[in-house]
């Protein structure tokens, strides 16, 4: 491990006392990694017990509310919040990477990528009051699906845009050169050409929008509100039930069975968005030693 | 000019993105505006928060009608945000720069990946999970061995989450500038007859510096803004400035989400005002210190580097 291990009884006091150093230096930064993996493994191990001894397929089929130990209108409420994100967040993320990347190498491009840059830097409870004050009281919309989407939408934008902007980069500009020599045009080029090549980094860039919009929480709290009954097709003044809300609600509630159900609750959400991120980390490692 | 519709739709899709930064920006200022000529300045330096009396009729203060007695000092809330964040990237830079050496120099090759898939996970845990682990786990542990008054809920329990969920950006930074040291350096250091720790550590570090105080930077913008597990951990302390690791406190954004019922209740609207204007403070500061990371990771202010 280090070389010091390896070296002869040491000679002098300072050698020794180097030596000594060292391996002192490597034993902390181990336990530095140690303390920073275990709390992970502790998370998941926790969430996946309290989470497990809570499931029965009672979850998808009965909402909450009552003593029943449903979780249905939650989960159909995170995922039509999350559909109608993503309808949202991908055709306006991809088309401005494609943007930034094809023509955007000028002052007009340096400019929308840092405002990018801040706008994924705002915290996400910031984006939440603006949707407040704008849909829910301003448009009078209510706390609903329009606003919570829309929401998300704003914060998944920039994340696609840039992962778009960088998949793009990728393809050779021989590949974009070939379709022009054939007569091909700007929207030919990109679609046909451009786009297929860099698939695999767009859908990247999909799915870990996907993860954030399953796990944000702050800022659908301002906008989404909470129901417990399940989504009844309105897409303003309908309060939406979702995941996250159940998990930091219902652990600050008294009795075992609310824990047991933010258990669950985390616990399917834990599950969707360490399973995109996984996935996609081993594919495009895969990718990249084929 | 040639027009060219495919540029054009692209071009004003990516047009959305300044353009729903302008739109929170501007809504957040115009919706503040009755609230920032009723707080002024002062607010900032003042630690009492008091909706006021929301039942009787509101006065008029100065043109603004605002509930008897409404008084918005935000001090302890900005506190909470610094002293909370502070403490976690005390934290998370031990660990990560730790983590950051041992996995670029002492883990075999077949394992890196994995362990720093591990790592870079820590990031991607959603802060609802966190706090869920913080109240399950944390905040028992610190009230059961640290505390001397038995409550773990706090400023402390506040500052490990933070530092748990910002040290993967750190490590993960710091790991790819260490990966990037030309071999040469390390063969020297090496040559020299310095130890595999002092190649690293006197060698080698010094060579990423900016790139970590960039990193270290970034994650900060990141915990000051984090709100759902500072909000369960934090134990959501008003009014008072917290004089313990174990006091409980409030960040800006865990208290904006605390005060979502009372505000609703505001005949006035005087709090939702006030609460606009505390965001676009929070905003203002993550502003400032992600633009400090920006010069810093861009080599604007990268001096030392470009000479060597």
């Amino acid at each position: 491990m280090s070389a010091s291990v390896s070296l002869k009884a040491p000679r002098s006091v300072l050698e020794l006392r180097r030596a000594v150093v060292s391996n002192i230096g490597w034993v902390a930064c181990g336990l530095a990694l140690l303390l920073v993996i275990a709390p992970l493994l502790d998370i998941v191990g926790v969430v996946t017990f309290n989470g497990l001894s809570a499931f029965s397929i009672q979850l998808f089929t009965k909402s909450t509310g009552g003593d029943t130990n449903g979780l249905l209108n939650a989960i159909v409420g995170t995922l039509v919040i999350t559909v109608f994100a993503m309808l949202i967040a991908v055709p306006i993320g991809i088309g401005a990477g494609v943007h930034l990347s094809e023509y955007g190498k000028n002052k007009l491009g340096g400019v929308i990528r840092f405002l990018s840059d801040v706008l994924t830097g705002t915290p996400s409870i910031v984006l939440g009051y603006f949707s407040y004050i704008v849909f829910i009281i301003g448009f009078g919309w209510g706390f609903s699906l329009a606003a919570a989407a829309i929401t998300l939408a704003i914060l998944i934008v920039p994340y696609l845009a840039r992962i778009t902007e960088l998949a793009l980069q990728q393809v050779p500009n021989s590949m974009r050169e070939a379709a022009y020599a054939l007569g091909s045009n700007d929207a030919t080029v990109v679609s046909k050409v451009v786009l297929p090549a860099a698939a695999p980094g767009v859908i990247t860039g999909t799915l870990l929008g996907l993860a954030i919009s399953v796990g944000e929480t702050a800022p659908l709290i301002y906008t989404a509100g909470w129901s417990d009954y399940t989504w009844d097709g309105r897409f303003t003044h309908a309060p939406v039930a979702y995941l996250t809300y159940v998990i930091w609600t219902f652990i600050d509630q008294p009795d075992a069975h609310s824990h047991a159900l933010a258990y669950a609750a985390a616990f399917l959400v834990m599950l969707v968005v360490l399973a995109i991120n996984i996935g996609v980390r081993l594919v495009v490692k895969h990718g990249k030693t084929a | 000019m040639q027009i060219r519709p495919f540029r054009l739709s692209v071009l004003s899709l990516s047009l959305l993105i300044p353009a729903a930064l302008v739109a929170v920006v501007l809504f957040l200022v115009v919706y503040s505006g009755q609230a920032m000529l009723f707080n002024g300045l002062h607010f900032i330096f003042n630690i009492n928060w008091n909706l006021g009396d929301l039942y009787s009729d509101p006065v008029t203060v100065n043109g603004i009608s605002v509930p008897p007695g409404a008084n918005y000092g935000i001090l302890v809330f900005i506190v909470g945000t610094l002293l909370s964040s502070f403490i976690a990237i005390l934290i998370a830079v031990p660990l990560s720069v730790g983590s950051a050496i041992f996995l670029a120099e002492a883990v075999p090759h077949r394992i890196r990946p994995v362990l720093s898939m591990l790592v870079e996970l820590v990031a991607v845990v959603p802060s609802v999970v966190f706090g869920l682990w913080g109240i399950a786990v944390l905040v028992p542990f610190i009230g059961h061995y640290l505390s001397p008054t038995g409550n773990g809920y706090g400023l402390l329990a506040s500052a490990i989450v933070l530092a748990l969920m910002v040290t993967p950006i750190i490590a993960s930074t710091l790991l790819d500038a260490l990966m990037q040291v030309p071999k040469e350096n390390r063969e020297s250091a090496f040559a020299l007859g310095a130890t595999h720790f002092e190649v690293v550590s006197k060698a080698m570090m010094p060579m990423v510096r900016t790139t970590l105080i960039g990193g270290i930077v970034l994650a900060l913008g990141r915990a000051l803004g984090e709100t759902m597990a500072v909000l369960m951990v934090s134990g959501g302390g008003i009014n008072i400035l917290p004089d313990s690791p174990f006091a409980p406190i409030s960040t800006i954004a865990s208290f904006i989400v605390s005060q979502l019922d009372s505000a609703e209740a505001d005949p006035t609207n005087m709090s939702v005002r006030t609460l606009s204007e505390l965001a676009l403070v929070l905003f203002l500061i993550t502003l400032t210190v992600n633009a400090t990371a920006k010069l810093l990771t861009s080599g604007a202010l990268n001096v030392r580097k470009r000479q060597s």
